[in-house]
């Protein structure tokens, strides 16, 4: 059993139309455009070269971009079973399935069916970094850095990972915010608690 | 087979790629364009309403969708069965 001390070794936080990696800002869009406009800016400008960015919902969209600004430049070197995801959001993915319902009036469509589940956008990152760890998502109406930092902690504890992402993914039509965190067992002096996680992302 | 593969690209949302980008024998799944299940699905929607085709034998499928030409034929033989 591992005493359940991690670090914060990275962050990236998405609102605003602005992208910041550990709190400095790498990327903006003007603050009149719209989600989808500035998703595709973001997509061209931090990756590229992944077609299937395209189908994925905002959600997705926004947790997959948030990842590969976390991962880009440093990915994490651990063994995949050993790398968690454990996210959370306010509406779920309730900005889908109102879009799919939509559809439902008509032909249901099953491109966006697939994406009526709010951990989709965990499956989604995990594809791309081929990660196999443990993962959860949980939905509450605010950011609980005290669970969050209690829940992935125990996961370290038990020695059920060795790295993780974590943080809040949140979007409901053209509102959003997003900040993600990388969890490591070393590597910086930033303790991975739940005051260090709220400090991070006051942005 | 232009119209086709422009309402193919839009159904699928595929925004890398230009219709006459496709070739009209290519293959649309695994190493050819490399779609998947969900974008044969999204076909068959696009089938039912741009055309009013309905796939009445699903095994058929591998068959029909495995290029713009073998699509564009069954659209064809459908509607001249009309």
């Amino acid at each position: 059993m591992h005493n359940g001390e991690a670090y914060i070794t990275g962050s990236c936080v998405i609102r605003n139309n602005r992208v910041y990696r550990d709190g400095t800002l790498l990327w903006e869009a003007p603050q009149e455009q719209e989600l989808p406009e500035f998703l595709r800016g973001g997509y061209d400008h931090f990756s590229g070269q992944y077609p299937k960015f395209h189908k994925m919902d905002p959600l997705s969209k926004l947790g997959w971009l948030a990842t590969e600004v976390l991962l880009k430049e440093q990915p994490l070197n651990y063994p995949a079973e050993k790398v968690g995801l454990v996210l959370a959001n306010r509406s779920a993915s309730l900005d889908t399935d109102l879009r799919y319902f939509d559809t439902v009036k008509d032909i249901a469509s099953p491109a966006l069916f697939v994406y009526t589940l709010s951990n989709i956008v965990m499956g989604e990152i995990s594809i791309r970094h081929g990660f196999k760890g443990e993962n959860a998502f949980f939905t509450a109406d605010t950011f609980d850095a005290g669970l969050m930092s209690a829940y992935v902690g125990q996961l370290f504890a038990e020695e059920a990972i060795a790295a993780c992402i974590c943080g809040w993914v949140e979007v409901m039509g053209p509102v959003y915010d997003i900040f993600l965190f990388r969890i490591e067992r070393s590597g910086s002096s930033v303790v991975f608690n739940a005051d260090n996680l709220q400090k991070t992302i006051s942005i | 087979m232009a119209a086709l593969k422009a309402q193919i690209v839009e159904q699928l949302n595929l925004q890398e790629v230009k219709p006459e980008e496709i070739g009209d024998d290519q293959p649309l799944f695994k190493d050819g364009l490399g779609l998947d299940s969900i974008d044969a699905l999204e076909i068959i929607v696009l089938l039912q309403q741009q055309y009013g085709i309905r796939i009445a034998n699903p095994e058929q499928g591998p068959e029909i969708f495995y290029s713009v030409r073998t699509i564009a034929a069954f659209i064809t033989a459908h509607q001249t069965n009309k």
